[in-house]
């Protein structure tokens, strides 16, 4: 059919070539102009979500198949944009001030932007494997940006370290893939495990193939049992780093993780299934736990993500049409709840230093209280309190589950949230209830400002713009239950 | 009838609307409070204005849900936003739409910090209480009943008590791990009717051995509400440590949330099974909810916790009655409903009157205040007669009819109860004689002053829905009669319909 068709990677190519253009200029403008890159990368993404949310929703493959644009996958990238262009945009300001101002920030950001939406298009095992490194290698990097404090370093090492792990298997799983199938194409995939007789077990080398592609993908989503490096990592990094990787790469690897799921392996679900269960399962208890006993809000948030994470595969357990939507649904929620949260976290600071320690929140209602409003705000929907939109995060991914008679996970999986809900309310007592600490420092940049309004605002008014998003959701997920 | 006007979406959102407005206050501090209390108190009997016109416009004599608005919410799944009132819930929504302007006016010299936020946490509190009353959609009803939650956190972790960050956190997890279940079970009927639209589903018949499991999660959310031995502990905490106007809210209305909850869903949608665990489960819970509290509250030292205590107990009978499925335990449930709105609201106000003097809750303390405070005493007595049950007050009416329901199903059942009827007579004659007679030695009460204009203010109404109720409660039973009826011969309809009048064990548990 096609060998190049570069129409379809127009979007990809405009992020990569600005990227490039930027570094470039980056490197003859020097460090003064990081702001001016950082403003044109959000610049580019901006446009580049444009772009893309006017583009038709059609399936178009290119590359020999190893790329594919459609619904789903615009969708996601969506998201992604959204998350990268708004966690660049609220780094400005602390990179200034933390002596971090330098012109590749900015651009590696983007580069692990463009990694993220070649994730999601991706069609190929090779090429899923192409977008992951490329995000991945970016990620390290930033993770370490501040090179001269051991956290920084210790955060991107450790995370080098297991992610290059979790590759690995990564790789081992596609490569026992490839031997028993044959192909590394998805949709041979799928037609050569579609065409087995029914009844016949898969063999086993195949299965341990995907136990092993899972392992990989559970790991950059931060599922348990692969999320040992999050809470390092998370509380390492400098805080416009975490603010992105609790969001974009996210959002990216999910989607991941879905399309190979249900696509290549779609006639496997009965085999995948248990092991997203138990995945969930673990990962929901152990995001409530854990994060009881945390005194760093960074700390608290990595938990939380894993939390979340949890919830979102119930959707993806739930194997379905609807399940897929759940998960779409919830990414996009959790997407800005989570940034509007690190906004917060982001101004932080007292005596022009950054404070993490959640007591710090002490009595910020009387201090400032439109931000303990909106942090407010987001601690309740992530607790899953309606009528704020996370709970119809959970609602729509709990839909699938019961839908689909996976009722024991539903149960695990409610009871998970009100043990969750408990540091979620901490921190709104603290907030409230106790008396004032030190003030954080004023103003707030403009850029925090905005981000923290818009999204509170969406998590308050989800419920009346609820429709569009879920029909989006919902034409999101029929294109991969399409054939 | 119905008129032109979304009644229902005003009166619901109206407060919401108010609360949003009231963001905008900024001035003194001193200033901004003022304007706080009246604009609040004005938003709120504008609301309660606009709902006397359900009461008036509302047609007695039939189940029909009435005022109804519709409005496609999530397209493409059945799920709309529709509000609707029948007998069963109209009285609710005035109930509410009542006690919240008499809330603001008794929080107003009491509430001396953040008087705005607290101000806006009642208003949306009343959205909230409202919406849920009205909601026909399961999926709008779980919306409002979780919602409530948020704002109450608020009222009693911030303007609480010494304790309050506990009891906060005990009353919002507890009633969350309740709701949860109640989402699954929603979630389940959802796919097995293919709708979420209430109406609807109170016609569905769904399969008996689902049955079962959807009664348990309905209960761990309701019993939770209500609340039934043996997870009540957390209203006793929550009632000592809330402010007195949130006191007055959570027994006033939020309490019924969870017998509303039985009578709309529980009863009608899941006959069998409630006709499985009634004897199973309610009965023996709810004699010893009102035998048992009623112990406590005799022992109690503190008086809001006695008051909770008594709640319980109260709350035990409306259990029993709206489960005995007769039309006069439907309705004498109902009425005890309403009757404990009012009563338990204002005998928490009582406590406040002389906690805002005092200080102090402990009864030991105080000791013949009819010498100073006459009109006090008065307003103290009718209320506390009231919620013993004395004939010409609404407490009276609705044991009595509950009890009347009880005899025809089980005569142990009515028994029991009706000593709780004697026990709470002991226990409130016990607390005012130790609070209002007996001789004044104590030296800071010589100074005590009596009601003001605005505390008259407040009880004044509660007075004379308490008499009314009591002497002439046909008016009310009028309004729900239809919608009782209604319910109960569905339910006998239902189980007739199945051939097992009381099913066994064995035909409920899913796998035999």
């Amino acid at each position: 059919m096609d060998t190049m068709n570069l129409v379809a990677i127009l979007p990809e190519l405009l992020v990569a070539c600005s990227a490039m253009v930027l570094l470039m200029l980056g490197v003859f403008r020097g460090n003064d102009s990081t702001r001016f890159v950082l403003w044109m990368a959000v610049g580019v993404i901006l446009v580049t979500f444009s772009w893309l949310l006017n583009l038709p929703a059609q399936e178009v493959t290119a590359f020999g198949g190893l790329f594919v644009t459609d619904g789903f996958g615009r969708f996601m990238k969506l998201l992604v944009l959204l998350g990268a262009g708004l966690t660049i945009a609220m780094s400005i300001g602390y990179i200034e001030r933390e002596q971090m101002a330098r012109f590749e920030f900015p651009v590696l950001m983007l580069f692990a932007t463009l990694g993220m939406m070649m994730m999601v298009s991706a069609n190929d095992l090779m090429s899923l494997y192409l977008g992951l490194e490329l995000q991945s290698l970016s990620l390290y990097v930033i993770a370490a940006f501040r090179r001269d404090t051991v956290r920084s370093s210790e955060a991107g090492l450790k995370y080098f370290v297991l992610g290059a792990l979790s590759s690995g298997m990564l790789l081992y799983g596609s490569s026992m893939v490839y031997g028993f199938v044959g192909s590394t194409s998805f949709e041979t995939v799928a037609e050569v495990l579609g065409a087995a007789p029914a009844g016949e077990a898969p063999s086993v080398g195949l299965i341990i193939g995907l136990v092993f592609v899972l392992a990989g993908l559970a790991f950059k989503v931060s599922a348990v049992p692969f999320h040992m490096w999050t809470p390092d990592v998370y509380e390492g990094a400098p805080t416009p780093v975490t603010a992105f990787f609790a969001s974009a790469p996210k959002v990216a690897a999910m989607a991941l993780l879905v399309r190979v799921m249900t696509g290549p392996f779609g006639d496997l679900t009965t085999q995948w299934q248990q092991i997203v269960v138990v995945v969930s399962i673990g990962s929901m208890v152990l995001g409530a736990f854990a994060a009881i006993n945390q005194t760093n809000i960074k700390r608290l948030m990595a938990y939380s993500s894993i939390g979340h994470m949890g919830f979102v595969l119930v959707g993806l357990a739930a194997g379905s049409e609807a399940g897929v939507r759940g998960v779409a649904i919830y990414m996009a929620i959790y997407l800005l709840m989570n940034i509007g949260t690190f906004a917060c976290i982001l101004c932080m600071r007292q005596q022009g230093r950054m404070v993490e320690g959640i007591d710090d929140l002490k009595g910020l209602s009387k201090t400032s209280p439109m931000m303990a409003l909106a942090l407010a705000v987001f601690m309740f929907s992530m607790a899953g309190i309606p009528p704020l939109a996370g709970f119809f995060g959970k609602f729509y991914v709990f839909l699938a589950a019961i839908q689909e008679g996976l009722y024991t996970l539903a149960v695990i999986g409610v009871l998970a949230s009100v043990v969750g809900a408990f540091y979620y309310l901490r921190i709104v007592k603290l907030m409230y209830f106790d008396e004032p600490a030190e003030s954080f420092d004023r103003p707030i940049a403009r850029e925090l400002r905005f981000i923290i309004a818009g999204t509170s605002l969406a998590m308050v008014l989800f419920l009346i713009v609820i429709g569009p998003v879920v029909n989006g959701a919902a034409a999101a997920a029929s294109v991969l239950f399409a054939g | 009838m119905t008129g032109d006007w979304p009644i229902l979406t005003i009166i619901t959102f109206a407060p919401l609307a108010g609360a949003i407005m009231m963001l905008a206050i900024r001035a003194e501090p001193e200033v901004t409070a003022s304007n706080s209390r009246w604009a609040a108190l004005w938003i709120s009997l504008f609301t309660f204005g606009v709902s006397l016109l359900l009461w008036f416009g509302f047609e007695r004599g039939t189940a029909e849900f009435q005022f109804v608005e519709e409005t496609i919410w999530i397209p493409g799944f059945d799920i709309s936003y529709k509000l609707g009132v029948d007998g069963i819930s109209m009285p609710f929504v005035l109930l509410s739409t009542l006690l919240t302007p008499i809330c603001i006016l008794a929080s107003w010299d009491a509430i001396k910090v953040r008087v705005k936020e607290y101000m806006i946490a009642f208003l949306v509190l009343e959205t909230m209480m409202v919406g849920m009353f009205c909601a026909l959609d399961f999926v709008v009803f779980y919306v409002f009943f979780e919602g409530v939650l948020i704002p109450m956190f608020l009222i009693i972790g911030v303007w609480g008590g010494a304790r309050r960050v506990y009891s906060a956190f005990k009353f919002f997890l507890y009633t969350l791990a309740g709701s949860v279940l109640l989402l699954l079970a929603v979630l389940a009927i959802y796919f097995q009717t293919g709708t979420s639209d209430i109406p609807t589903l109170l016609a569905t018949r769904l399969p008996p051995e689902m049955q079962f499991w959807l009664w348990l999660a309905f209960f761990a959310s309701f019993a939770v509400k209500v609340p039934m031995w043996p997870v009540h502990t957390w209203l006793p905490d929550a009632h000592v440590e809330a402010p007195t106007a949130g006191s007055v809210i959570l027994a006033g209305v939020l309490l019924k949330m969870g017998g509303y909850g039985f009578l709309r869903f529980s009863l009608p949608m899941l006959p069998e099974a409630s006709a499985f665990f009634t004897p199973a489960l309610i009965y023996p819970l709810s004699i010893v909810a009102v035998i048992y509290t009623s112990l406590v509250a005799l022992a109690q030292e503190d008086m809001k916790k006695l008051i909770a205590y008594s709640s319980v107990a109260h709350m035990g009978f409306v259990t029993v009655g709206i489960f005995t499925v007769t039309q006069q335990g439907i309705e004498g449930a109902m009425i005890q409903m309403l009757s404990h709105g009012v009563v338990s609201a204002a005998l928490f106000l009582v406590v406040g009157v002389i906690y805002d003097r005092l200080h102090t809750r402990e009864i030991a303390r105080y000791g013949g205040l009819v010498e100073r405070m006459p009109a006090y005493a008065l307003f103290f007595m009718v209320f506390m007669l009231a919620s013993v049950g004395l004939p010409g007050t609404s407490g009276f009416v609705g044991e009595f009819l509950v009890l009347v329901g009880a005899f025809q199903v089980n005569t142990w059942v009515a028994l029991l109860c009706a000593s709780g009827m004697v026990l709470g007579a002991a226990y409130m004659l016990y607390l005012y004689r130790r609070v209002i007679f007996g001789k004044l030695t104590k030296e800071d009460l010589l100074k005590i002053l009596d009601l003001t204009w605005r505390e008259k203010a407040v009880f004044a109404p509660l007075v004379a829905v308490v008499l009314w109720m009591g002497i002439y409660p046909m008016s009310f039973i009028d309004v729900f009669a239809a919608s009782v009826a209604n319910v109960v011969d569905g339910y006998h309809a239902a189980l007739a319909g199945s051939g097992t009048p009381a099913p066994s064990l064995a035909s409920l548990w899913p796998g035999r």
